[in-house]
């Protein structure tokens, strides 16, 4: 935008003015006895502070695949993650394996962390002395909608 | 008062990061709207010798040969990062001034100096902890030197574990540091006075700290000599807080492919509109006037070039989009000429005012504009619900033939529930 600004006042009738209206009283007189609820208002419940205390550490992850199912998480599910809290034995997490995401419970094996299924049909992962497990978040909840 | 300048690492490759572990270790580049040029590079990408800024075509071949990952710039997904990462500062300072989106000062009064590292360490783990993005700290008595000990921090040339504070530097390490870094790192100077600076010998920030603060003031500006003294320690840049409100709103685009219609133009302008006038409401403001800019492709040198712009005042403030589009449309028609091929547009917001400060003048007419606001909220309510666009001024149109182009952006993982990150 290196040239001058052309002001172009011409374009203000142009821009529909209206007929003129002159307000006078514009504001409603608030009459009558204020509700007897009134003094008991509180908030509504909110799912977000309920499921997402932590909202800037919170996302939402899909869970896909049935190596939770034990857990009551299935393919499809939505997850609560929450980065910020500090991981504990048998907290269901997501962890970064192989640069991709999956979704364990945390466990102890001999004194080391391994990433345990909740399905039979699947293997934990265990973690060598020296190698790094990443977790990425904690879940905290997860939702399953059954109709909208 | 101590002040801290907390900056996130390579942030939207950083974000990228988060949802994409897989990009972890690679070489990442982001590039601009229409994935013009790289905004962002991972610092395996800087060790390539990619240039900020630097064309994409231009380092096509480079990229295939190295593996280097581009992405065309999701800002949704930076939009957000950005809202928790400042959300986790603010808990850090009842000062807090957000610079740019991957950046803030924080003023630090009431901390015990020799506390000062240790404070800057808790934010680093804090931010990297809840959100996964990597930040440096730097610690200093001004903006500007905090700006600079940050950039020590990042570069590693003092403080370590990524946070620097200059205050625990003594005079003469402070001396050598200073010694070492060109005069160009330093906030608010540029290439032009940078070079200018070079020509009267001051090529250190250490050469322009000790510079005569009255002579810089004679050959540059008060500016510059505001520069000098922030660099001895006397603060003269205030924090601005939040709560700042913004004066003006952008929205422009460069175009995927040149448009020369005057049909396209406006369906851009008016596009650039609409979601200049969202913003606009969601800041609470009315604008009083705008400016509608078209242009064709400087760097076309061979091509006819063209360049315009118009400030279209409203009869009255206005918040709405019908209003704030039609004006869009009446300024495009004064500065439209057939027979260039355009590569950008953009609608500025100007004259913004506190909705609810407005003076009500004699056309105003109550109704209307409880109209007018009632609309709205309906249209937010329902894009917002449906989708951006599902509800917008039919001048906007369907086929958006000047959309930009980015075929490499990656999905919008906090934003869109079709696009959530997978864990198996």
């Amino acid at each position: 935008m290196n040239n001058p600004i052309q002001l172009l006042q011409t374009l203000r009738p142009a821009l529909g003015v209206e007929p003129i209206h002159l307000p006078l009283f514009s504001d409603r007189v608030a009459a009558g006895f204020p509700s007897p609820a009134d003094d008991y208002l509180e908030r509504r419940l909110s799912l977000d502070e309920h499921l997402a205390p932590n909202k800037n550490s919170t996302f939402l992850v899909r869970a896909r695949g049935n190596s939770m199912v034990g857990a009551g998480i299935f393919d499809g599910d939505l997850m609560v993650v929450d980065k910020g809290l500090n991981a504990q034995p048998g907290d269901i997490v997501v962890a970064v394996v192989d640069g991709e995401f999956t979704v364990k419970y945390l466990g102890l094996l001999n004194g080391l962390f391994c990433l345990k299924p909740a399905n039979p049909r699947f293997q934990t992962t265990e973690f060598k002395e020296g190698q790094e497990l990443e977790i990425w978040g904690v879940v905290t909840s997860t939702i399953k909608q059954f109709r909208r | 008062m101590p002040i801290a300048l907390v900056d996130c690492n390579n942030f939207y490759v950083s974000c990228e990061r988060v949802f994409n572990p897989k990009l972890e270790g690679k070489p990442v580049v982001v590039l601009s709207n229409n994935d013009g040029c790289a905004v962002a590079r991972s610092n395996e990408v800087k060790e390539l010798g990619v240039k900020m800024g630097e064309p994409w075509f231009k380092m096509e071949k480079m990229a295939k040969q190295h593996g280097i990952i581009a992405l065309s710039s999701n800002y949704t997904l930076y939009g957000d990062m950005s809202a928790r990462v400042m959300s986790i500062l603010s808990e850090f300072s009842d000062q807090q001034e957000v610079y740019s989106i991957d950046e803030c000062f924080l003023g630090l009064d009431g901390f015990a100096p020799e506390y000062l590292v240790e404070h800057g360490q808790k934010i680093r783990r804090a931010v990297r902890k809840q959100t996964g993005i990597p930040v440096c700290v730097g610690i200093a008595d001004t903006k500007t030197l905090s700006k600079l000990a940050n950039h020590c921090a990042k570069k590693g040339f003092a403080g370590s574990g990524g946070v620097c504070d200059f205050g625990r530097l003594s005079e003469a390490q402070i001396s050598k540091l200073f010694g070492s870094i060109a005069v160009g790192e330093i906030w608010g100077v540029g290439r032009q006075i940078g070079t200018k600076l070079a020509v009267m010998g001051i090529e250190t920030v250490e050469a322009l700290r000790r510079a005569d603060s009255e002579h810089i003031r004679q050959q540059f500006s008060v500016v510059v000599e505001r520069t000098v003294k922030e660099l001895n320690g006397i603060p003269c840049i205030e924090l601005e807080e939040a709560g700042t409100p913004r004066q003006q709103i952008m929205v422009s685009r460069s175009f995927g492919q040149p448009v020369t219609a005057l049909e396209d133009l406006s369906e851009s302008v008016a596009y650039f509109a609409t979601t200049a006038a969202e913003k606009l409401r969601k800041d609470g403001s009315m604008a009083s006037s705008l400016c509608v800019f078209i242009r064709t492709n400087p760097f076309k040198e061979d091509e006819k070039q063209y360049n315009r712009s118009v400030v279209v005042p409203l009869s009255r403030p206005s918040a709405d989009t019908a209003m704030i589009v039609s004006a869009a449309m009446a300024g495009l028609k004064q500065v439209f000429t057939a027979g260039f091929r355009y590569k950008k547009s953009g609608v500025l917001l100007m004259g913004l005012q506190d909705k609810d400060t407005v003076q009500a003048d004699l056309f105003d007419q109550p109704i209307d504009q409880a109209r007018s606001e009632a609309r709205m909220r309906v249209m937010d309510k329902i894009n917002k619900k449906m989708g951006k666009g599902s509800v917008t001024i039919a001048a906007v149109g369907v086929g958006q033939h000047w959309a930009m182009r980015r075929e490499r952006k990656s999905p919008c993982y906090t934003s869109e529930w079709d696009e959530l990150p997978v864990a198996r």
